[in-house]
């Protein structure tokens, strides 16, 4: 039809105003170099992660948390305080303190900061807008849930594992001559300590999950809290036998399975803890990725 | 080109698009008008895919949006407000968006340098102003070189060098053979960029004309004229299908002969004019007339105008 002719016959004019060609000798060349592809997402989501003060900042307090309160921990540690130092929370019910129990004590305060991180990645896009120039970009709209997921993940696993690897070696000589004491070589420790970086870049999945599901950072927070925290609190409320038979399911107590030293009767072994947890996290993605598509922006 | 056909957007009972089909030539400006809630944002989230259509469709090049391997090179689009994240610099986002399509950073300078945000591109976009905000808006909608150029009232916030920045640059984006697309609330704004117009009220289509055939129907306002020899002039003027009114002594109020045979029959006859204006105004009157019946919020008669304008 005429109309497209036209369009087709004067755009190469077009470049000589508002080209994009790098190369200006071969000007004919030009609809091809244009492409959305899952790389190109990715490199995207990575470059809006690492562009934004607020996520570097929330970053830099979920790995400042984990060090310090892991540390802290071993210093003050005394075995005639028994187990009830550190903060209540998943890890520190688990009976005995160990060397690594006391370096993931800041996993509790962790967590929340890296959810957050994770809810602000994706929520944050709903309520500034910005979700309305990604969707364009990215019509498709998949590949950015699964690149926000594939970008905060695997940073958050990487600096946390560092970060409980710090807090431990920074905790050793303040356990030194205690019985607890372990050191790096000991079994399980290494498989603990990852354990922790593990659970936490799921949690960081986690709450990129739960933003793109809600839409809405306050609300996404708030239902991070109450599923990590507040969740086994209420579910103390359920008869005995039930509540023996479901909280080891539930996606915190699954979660600090994964970063315990010793299995506890009460909860599932590392990869089972993992299994569950994980399971959570990919029931929440797929809620977000059908609220995703299915819904306006 | 855009093609709408019988696009229709209900939330809950209440119908924001009904059955609206409309064409978005290449080469063209298109002018796509309508009071405050006419419907006309949510349109054009239709169009690029961030709202679904209740019924009917829209393509844009032939294909449904999201169909295509490079989406923001077919349609580059500003939509309303900012569609950023304030703490982000503006250059961080373009690239952010550049990234997606293989963009190169040369192209995310030379778009940057085109919307004259150079000298704020490493700034955070939260502390711009509506009228810089607008440009980068603009310079998103550039970035991936689009055959189809959608703003969604882009001369919103700007000063008066950038409306006449913006009105260049559509035209001369139309004229390389883009197809440009743009909403306003403001009848007299428009005319002044567009070619065709697409009028819509309630979320219906009104008129879909041309700029041309708008103003003429329009310009049935006539011609002002004011003389010391009103009465005289007013015999010269008379004749089939002219008729002339006046409010005052001086003023005659003509219409069925332009300005030019006015002032040519005055000079002929030794007649005084000290005005004689083309009654072009009405243009805003004819869209406020054709819209009359469906703008949304009525605000009170005395307010009418002031809120038009």
């Amino acid at each position: 039809m005429p109309a497209t002719a036209l369009r087709r016959n004067r755009r190469p004019g077009k470049h000589q105003n508002l080209s994009a060609a790098p190369d200006p000798k071969t000007p004919t060349t030009p609809t091809t170099k244009y492409k959305v592809t899952g790389i190109r997402v990715l490199r995207s989501e990575w470059s809006k992660f690492w562009t934004l003060r607020s996520t570097l900042i929330t970053l830099g307090v979920a790995v400042f948390l984990l060090v310090l309160f892991g540390a802290i921990a071993s210093y003050t540690y005394s075995p005639d305080a028994v187990a009830t130092s550190g903060p209540p929370g998943p890890g520190s019910s688990s009976g005995d303190s160990n060397a690594v129990s006391l370096a993931v004590t800041g996993v509790s305060f962790a967590q929340l900061a890296i959810g957050v991180l994770g809810v602000l990645l994706a929520a944050g896009e709903y309520s500034t807008g910005m979700i309305r120039s990604t969707l364009a970009a990215v019509p498709r709209r998949l590949p950015v849930l699964w690149s926000k997921a594939a970008v905060i993940g695997p940073i958050a696993l990487v600096l946390t594992t560092l970060g409980a690897l710090a807090a431990f070696q920074l905790g050793t000589p303040g356990l030194d001559g205690e019985k607890i004491a372990l050191s790096l070589g000991d079994d399980g420790v290494l498989r603990s300590l990852a354990g922790a970086g593990l659970y936490l870049g799921l949690v960081a999945v986690f709450g990129v999950a739960l933003g793109v599901l809600l839409r809405n950072s306050a609300g996404a927070i708030a239902a991070l809290v109450g599923v990590l925290l507040i969740l086994p609190g209420l579910a103390s409320l359920l008869p005995d036998s039930w509540y023996d038979t479901l909280s080891p399911y539930f996606p915190s107590n699954a979660g600090s399975a994964v970063y315990a030293l010793h299995q506890s009767s009460d909860a599932l072994s590392p990869g089972a803890g993992l299994a569950v947890f994980a399971g959570w996290v990919a029931l929440t993605l797929a809620g977000a990725a059908y609220r995703l598509v299915k819904t306006d922006v | 080109m855009i093609e709408a056909r019988e696009l229709t957007k209900r939330y809950g009972d209440k119908t924001v698009v009904d059955n609206l089909s409309f064409t978005v030539k290449a080469g063209e400006v298109t002018g796509f008008l309508g009071p405050n809630g006419a419907g006309k944002s949510t349109t054009m989230r239709m169009v690029v895919g961030l709202d679904s259509p209740t019924k009917g469709s829209v393509t844009v090049g032939g294909r449904s949006y999201a169909k295509h391997a490079a989406p923001l090179h077919e349609i580059g689009t500003l939509l309303e407000a900012k569609s950023v994240h304030p703490g982000r610099s503006a250059f961080n986002h373009l690239m952010a968006l550049a990234y997606t399509h293989g963009i190169s950073r040369r192209r995310v300078d030379e778009v940057i340098e085109l919307a004259g945000l150079t000298s704020v591109a490493g700034k955070r976009v939260g502390a711009f102003s509506l009228g810089m905000g607008q440009r980068l808006g603009i310079a998103s909608a550039l970035l991936a070189d689009p055959a189809i150029v959608m703003l969604d009232e882009p001369v919103n916030g700007l000063d008066p060098e950038g409306v006449l920045w913006v009105r260049n640059l559509l035209r001369g984006l139309a004229d390389e053979g883009r197809a440009v697309m743009l909403s306003s609330h403001l009848m007299s704004e428009t005319a002044l960029i567009a070619d065709h117009l697409v009028i819509i009220g309630r979320g219906r289509l009104l008129a879909d004309t041309t700029v041309d055939d708008f103003t003429r129907e329009a310009s049935g306002g006539g011609v002002r004229v004011a003389t010391t020899e009103a009465r005289k002039l007013r015999s010269l003027l008379a004749g089939p299908d002219i008729t002339i009114s006046s409010s005052s002594a001086e003023e005659l109020l003509v219409t069925g002969r332009d300005a030019r045979e006015i002032g040519a029959i005055a000079a002929q006859h030794g007649v005084a004019l000290y005005e004689l204006t083309p009654q072009a105004v009405s243009l805003e009157a004819a869209f406020m007339d054709l819209t009359r019946d469906v703008v949304e919020y009525q605000s009170a008669p005395a307010d009418t105008e002031r809120k038009a304008a």
